[in-house]
């Protein structure tokens, strides 16, 4: 009973809701995620299909994630020389 | 030809051999033929829980090492004659057998037996993957708490990742209590998170502690409520449709006032 009048008076969030809440922002993040491996495999494959079309500068060229608190998103910087086609 | 079924988590110590004893003796008192690998090579505990922990002469990986026959190497249950357990060597480790030679041994197993139930060890490492190899169906062990599920959810993701068909949720320890004061993840929840399909509910029970301590599974214990959660587990993977009970297991005279007059719980 007590629980319930706590909760009516707004007592602080029940914790489960505080546990739901951050196992729903760290499975955002872990289900997005690949390995250093594979996120290596990307960027070869990526500079590959790019580089049909693109002169690019291999050295600047960057594929990274980025965390945001509601999703994840795969950021890619490539620094063109001229196109090829 | 029979059915292999892995019982894994990813997260240590959240139920998996107590749940692979307890369905093994399930499935066993209800008729099926079954055998037991514990597949936690280095760790082995299966033989503790159920209480055949002298019995042993040969393990897994003298079998796939060609060093004893399969059925020199399986031990009888006590209790049941149909319930056999393939222990797991315990001065190896997981390197010591591979996926290819696990899912021959699981391959041949079937033959034989009605379930082959496979007890995986934590992580995603060597042991699991030669876990799941051999199996066609996963149960993941999951408690109520932020690590745990999320190892479950990676575990499903792997299993998904390995061609495995969508595994089955068992949520363990849950505690009604906690769960109606709003400080333990629900049912609900839990499914709702992880999106696979529920198979059973088991709660915390001081019956597990005994249980284990006499290695005897908490499945024969008609008044334990763990015992109970087990049966149902076991009616449902030999096919039968058995409803969930509300996760309820107050019978006070206050719980009952407070139904009546309409309270949640
Ligand atoms: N429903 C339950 N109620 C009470 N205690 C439990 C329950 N389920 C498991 N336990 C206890 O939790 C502990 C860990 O259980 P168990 O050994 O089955 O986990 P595990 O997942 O196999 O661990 P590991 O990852 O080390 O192999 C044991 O002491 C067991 O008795
Ligand atoms: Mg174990």
């Amino acid at each position: 009973m007590f629980d319930l009048f706590a909760r009516v008076f707004g007592r602080e969030d029940a914790s489960k809701d505080v546990a739901k809440e951050r196992l729903r922002l760290v499975l955002v993040h872990d289900r997005a995620s690949l390995s250093p491996q594979v996120l290596d495999d990307l960027k070869t494959d990526l500079l590959k299909v790019i580089s049909k079309y693109l002169d690019i500068d291999q050295e600047g060229f960057q594929v990274e994630f980025s965390r945001h608190d509601e999703s994840m998103a795969l950021v890619a910087n490539i620094p063109i020389k001229r196109r090829r086609v | 030809m029979g059915e292999a079924i892995v019982i894994t988590s990813g997260k240590g110590g959240v139920g998996k051999t107590t749940t692979t004893a307890n369905i093994g003796a399930g499935l066993a008192q209800a008729g099926s033929k079954v055998a037991l690998i514990d597949a936690d090579i280095g760790l082995r505990n299966l033989d503790v829980v159920m209480g055949l922990e002298n019995r042993i002469v040969y393990d897994l990986v003298d079998v796939v090492e060609g060093f004893a026959k399969l059925r020199h190497a399986l031990i009888k249950d006590k209790r049941f004659d149909n319930l056999q357990l393939l222990p797991a060597a315990q001065t190896r480790d997981k390197t010591a057998v591979s996926p290819e030679q696990m899912k021959d041994l699981v391959e041949t197993m079937k033959e034989e037996f009605d379930y082959v139930l496979i007890d995986s060890p934590a992580g995603i490492e060597q042991g699991f993957k030669n876990a799941i190899a051999g199996a066609d169906k996963a149960l993941v062990v999951a408690t109520p708490e932020v690590s745990s599920v999320r190892d479950a959810d990676r575990i499903i993701g792997l299993l998904e990742a390995n061609d495995k068909r969508k595994p089955y949720l068992i949520i363990n320890r849950i505690r009604p209590a906690m769960v109606k004061r709003g400080d333990m993840m629900d049912i609900d929840d839990m499914i709702e998170i992880l999106a696979v399909e529920l198979i059973g509910v088991v709660p915390e029970d001081e019956a597990i502690v005994v249980s284990t301590n006499r290695g005897e599974p908490a499945v024969m214990n008609q008044n334990s409520r763990a015992g109970e959660a087990y049966r149902q587990i076991t009616r449902r993977l030999r096919g039968e449709e058995v409803a969930f009970p509300k996760l309820e297991e107050e019978s006070s005279l206050f719980g009952r006032i407070r139904r009546m007059m309409g309270l949640k719980g």
